[in-house]
């Protein structure tokens, strides 16, 4: 098992401070696509609970927007590691993010109305931040698999615009 | 509070009238990969822009306090461009997707 280095670079992804990886480090292709899905499915989750409780237009778009990009990327994420004959392996970054994640979406359900609005959203516009991070310096570097790289890649720019939208969303509830 | 209400703005529908000159061109801008492309287009007035989304993801060409054309996944929409100016527009869910349209008198 190579948990610890992968948990070492997860606690310096979260904090944005993530330096390039050396080799021994990278994350195995299993690895890699555990972690993206999973990043993927969390946003999901977090979607779904801002359409259960904001009335505001322009949050309710932006999370709707998430629900289905995010969906739409691991439907290819799935195609491809069933393709590739690849089983996702779960790591210690994927737990790293399952449970900050978790954490935030508790203090958010006790959030309503405005407060609710601003927190979701300024926790997308950190989260794709620390995802797309880890994808620039450590997931896309790391994919060994041509395949996996190129949709990665896509990801990629797909949460760079989901981070502009979540801005944009985030500086109209000032 | 909101001051960025492009939403309602009126839509743009994916309708050509036919009641354009005679001369007016189709220009197609296909959406694939996150992307605009050409990103660049040169038009006329009266002219028709056609988006074909290729991607697996929904877009739409928005001009920022002004129209918005939605294109559904594997689907396209249109406008005809009205005046000579040059118009930026962006895909709201992925503002990262920039394009222009640079309308010329007819």
């Amino acid at each position: 098992m190579h948990i610890r280095p992968i948990a070492a670079l997860a606690a310096l992804c979260l904090l944005g401070a993530a330096p390039l990886a050396q080799a021994a480090d990278m994350p195995t292709d299993p690895q890699i696509a555990h972690i993206a899905y999973t990043a993927g499915a969390l946003d999901v989750d977090m979607g779904r609970l801002a359409i259960s409780k904001s009335k505001n237009k322009d949050v309710l778009d932006f999370a709707e927007s998430m629900v289905r990009d995010h969906e739409a990327v691991n439907v290819q994420a799935l195609d491809l590691v069933k393709k590739l004959n690849v089983t996702p392996e779960d790591n210690a970054t994927s737990k790293a993010l399952t449970d900050a994640t978790a954490a935030e979406r508790a203090k958010l359900e006790k959030l309503d109305g405005a407060a609710f609005d601003k927190a979701y959203v300024d926790n997308e516009v950190a989260y794709h931040k620390q995802v797309n991070g880890a994808l620039e310096t450590l997931l896309i570097p790391s994919a060994q698999n041509a395949e996996l790289k190129s949709l990665l890649e896509t990801g990629l720019k797909i949460f760079q615009g989901h981070e502009q939208h979540a801005e944009t969303v985030a500086a109209g509830l000032k | 509070m909101l001051s960025k209400r492009h939403f309602w703005a009126p839509v743009v529908l994916a309708v050509a009238t036919g009641a354009v000159s005679a001369q007016a061109e189709t220009i197609t801008v296909t959406v694939d990969k996150m992307a605009f492309s050409p990103t660049e287009i040169n038009a006329k007035v009266g002219d028709t822009i056609e988006w074909v989304n290729k991607d697996k993801f929904v877009h739409t060409a928005t001009v920022k306090g002004g129209w918005e054309v939605m294109l559904p996944v594997k689907k396209s929409g249109s406008i005809v461009v009205q005046k000579a100016e040059t118009i930026d527009y962006i895909c709201r869910f992925h503002p990262n997707m920039k394009g222009r349209i640079m309308v010329a008198a007819p």
